[in-house]
């Protein structure tokens, strides 16, 4: 029993972080359409630059802020300079420069950096405060569920109570219409792409100290976690992809707690079937999803 | 043929028509044999080494861009694929020494896997697929770990194979065994999709709907080509891991997926002579960024240079001709 509440906590702690990664997919994929595939390797970047200028400057903090910002600017980089230019009249075209995206992302980080795993710090110490003897959180977790917490009511304020979130709401919805209103359209796709980057790379900043470490390709597993959390929460729903990241969290938890760590790369796989099978809508589709 | 996303498909598939009746697919086979066949006298160890592996590439690329180009469906899984013909290769040859016995083996389970992942794939579409896909090629490498007694986790298995017959050298009869299997490889798919086949992947792959309309069994057509990239993904396996003599989950990392995904782009979609153009460069680009790295002296550029050049060539060539290099021309003469 105390070792299943552990497992639940842990799960919900991975849960808040893939809630964040898919919350990121979540909002490319309502502004502009396209799964973005490199949102992994994007997020890896940012994370390297926080990683640099803490070691540099010797505070967490301001390499966590480093992070987000250049994340911000990553993401507006690849909507002004790529994304914008690719033909949409298939969806495979956006799936594959974004697929190129990664390659160049993960040579340019190895070029630089080097193949090798790096340790990366915790601002908080990682081991669990216990209450009646059972291990519950660590500061760490607790930390986590607070920047995502943070980061969920920020953009749900910005989308349901800002103008500038019904204009990018609107320019999503009908592109057309709201450029005759007078709503810069392409500018609130570029925004939208800002967030999405912004909020991955936070991910990225949360979930590579838990795993292995720093790598080029890092996220690889995290991306395809994320991807089905997404899937599970349908790819249209903000809620559903915070929902599906707890959901694939607490699986990942409890797979590898009780049936071993190698088991939980396919356990992911096997929910990410049975839902594309299942209810390819995702579970939580409101209207039913056109898949062709 | 000009790949996705054709304006005219009916024009293009015309024209297509009459070329390929005007050359029967086994003359280019029969040529292109000799052709390997000379080389393979003249080259270098080394580089008959490296023509075998093109020669690997190729068939893998050629059943990719038949699955891709002409049928629409995008798969980022065929390292794992090809991770599990190389496996099952290396299994059954340690525990037979039987080549032929162990590539049968080999092509029977990455079919079977192939039918198992394109029953998912077709009730899938565009980002659904390649994202149930490239899980697919994350996840597979991790079951080597999972069931390490077998697969003997992350240091792999070496393969036992029978010495090249006579006084042939190693990396000749490497070549040899290579481009047999990818030329006999290209044939089959010139063939398949020449006839009425080739006709239904195209129609499901412009339109579904009309498809449909026609008379085209569309699931059925959609797992059919599935199936058969994923027999040429088993085979360029098993090619690979005789080459290397040895497998292991390094081998088949997901950056593998996505170069053949560059390789068919590059050389234009649906075209198997672009998938060859993609297999060449696929071993050629690195080998010139090996070159480059080893003269700057800078140890970290190898390996990542060339997945620079193939990130941005990908992307150049997806954002300027999404057709591949080989449309350009198509494209001017139809603007014209």
């Amino acid at each position: 029993m105390d070792r299943f509440v552990y497992l639940t906590f842990d799960g919900l702690s991975r849960g808040a972080v893939y809630a964040a990664f898919a919350l990121a997919l979540v909002l490319i994929w309502r502004a502009a359409r396209i799964v973005n595939f490199a949102q992994g390797a994007m997020a890896v970047a940012a994370v390297y630059v926080g990683y640099s200028v803490t070691e540099k400057t010797g505070s967490y903090w301001l390499g966590f802020a480093a992070s987000l910002v250049f994340g911000l600017l990553l993401g507006i980089a690849v909507e002004k300079a790529v994304m914008r230019f690719v033909d949409h009249s298939s969806p495979l075209n956006g799936v594959v420069v974004a697929l190129g995206l990664v390659l160049i992302v993960q040579g340019v980080l190895g070029i630089l950096y080097g193949n090798e795993y790096r340790p990366v710090e915790t601002p908080f110490r990682r081991d669990a405060f216990e209450v009646g003897g059972v291990a519950l959180l660590s500061r760490y977790d607790v930390f986590v569920f607070a920047a995502v917490g943070a980061v969920v009511v920020a953009l749900t304020v910005l989308f349901t109570r800002t103008p500038v979130g019904l204009r990018m709401r609107a320019a999503a919805f009908a592109p057309d219409v709201s450029r005759l209103l007078g709503v810069p359209v392409g500018g609130m796709l570029t925004l939208g792409w800002a967030l999405a980057a912004a909020v991955g790379s936070l991910a990225g900043m949360l979930v590579v100290p838990t795993e292995l470490g720093l790598h080029p390709t890092a996220m690889d597993v995290v991306f395809v976690s994320a991807f089905t959390a997404a899937v599970v929460g349908g790819l249209d729903s903000p809620i559903g992809a915070v929902t599906g990241g707890l959901i694939v969290g607490l699986l990942l938890s409890y797979v590898s707690g009780y049936l071993g760590a190698t088991v939980a790369p396919m356990a992911v796989l096997l929910l990410l079937v049975v839902v594309l099978l299942g209810r390819p809508g995702g579970l939580f589709s409101s209207s039913k999803a056109r898949l062709a | 043929m000009t790949g996705v996303l054709q304006k005219s498909p009916t024009r293009s598939g015309q024209t297509l028509a009459r070329r390929r009746r005007r050359v029967p697919p086994l003359v280019p086979i029969i040529l292109g044999a000799l052709l390997v066949l000379a080389l393979t006298y003249v080259l270098p160890p080394f580089r008959n080494y490296q023509l075998a592996t093109v020669g690997a590439y190729f068939t893998v690329t050629a059943g990719l861009t038949v699955l891709t180009g002409l049928n629409g469906q995008l798969s980022l899984g065929h390292g794992a694929l090809m991770a599990t013909g190389a496996y099952t290769f290396a299994l059954a040859q340690n525990r037979w020494l039987s080549m032929p016995l162990s590539v049968l083996a080999a092509i029977l389970t990455t079919t079977l896997a192939g039918v198992v992942i394109g029953l998912a794939a077709a009730r899938l579409r565009g980002p659904y697929l390649a994202g149930l896909t490239l899980a697919v090629a994350v996840v597979v490498p991790s079951v080597t770990s999972t069931f390490d007694e077998t697969f003997n986790s992350d240091m792999g298995l070496s393969v036992a194979l029978d010495p090249p017959p006579g006084v042939v050298p190693m990396e000749q009869w490497q070549a040899w065994l290579c481009w047999a299997g990818a030329l006999v490889t290209a044939f089959l798919l010139a063939t398949l999709v020449r006839g009425r086949f080739g006709r239904d992947l195209r129609a499901v792959r412009d339109d579904e709907t009309a498809a449909r309309l026609a008379g085209v069994h569309v699931a059925r057509t959609q797992v059919i080509a599935f199936v058969v990239s994923a027999a040429c993904a088993g085979l360029a396996g098993v090619l690979f891991a005789f080459l290397a003599q040895s497998v292991s989950p390094g081998a088949f990392p997901l950056t593998l997926s996505l170069f053949l995904v560059m390789a068919i782009v590059i050389g234009g979609l649906g075209r198997l002579v672009g998938a060859l153009l993609g297999a060449v460069l696929l071993v050629a680009l690195p080998a010139l960024a090996q070159t480059a790295s080893e003269r700057s002296g800078s140890q970290h550029l190898e390996g990542n240079l060339a997945l620079v050049i193939f990130g941005v060539v990908l992307v150049v060539v997806m954002l300027a001709a999404p057709g591949g290099l080989a449309s350009i021309h198509t494209n001017f003469r139809r603007k014209r």
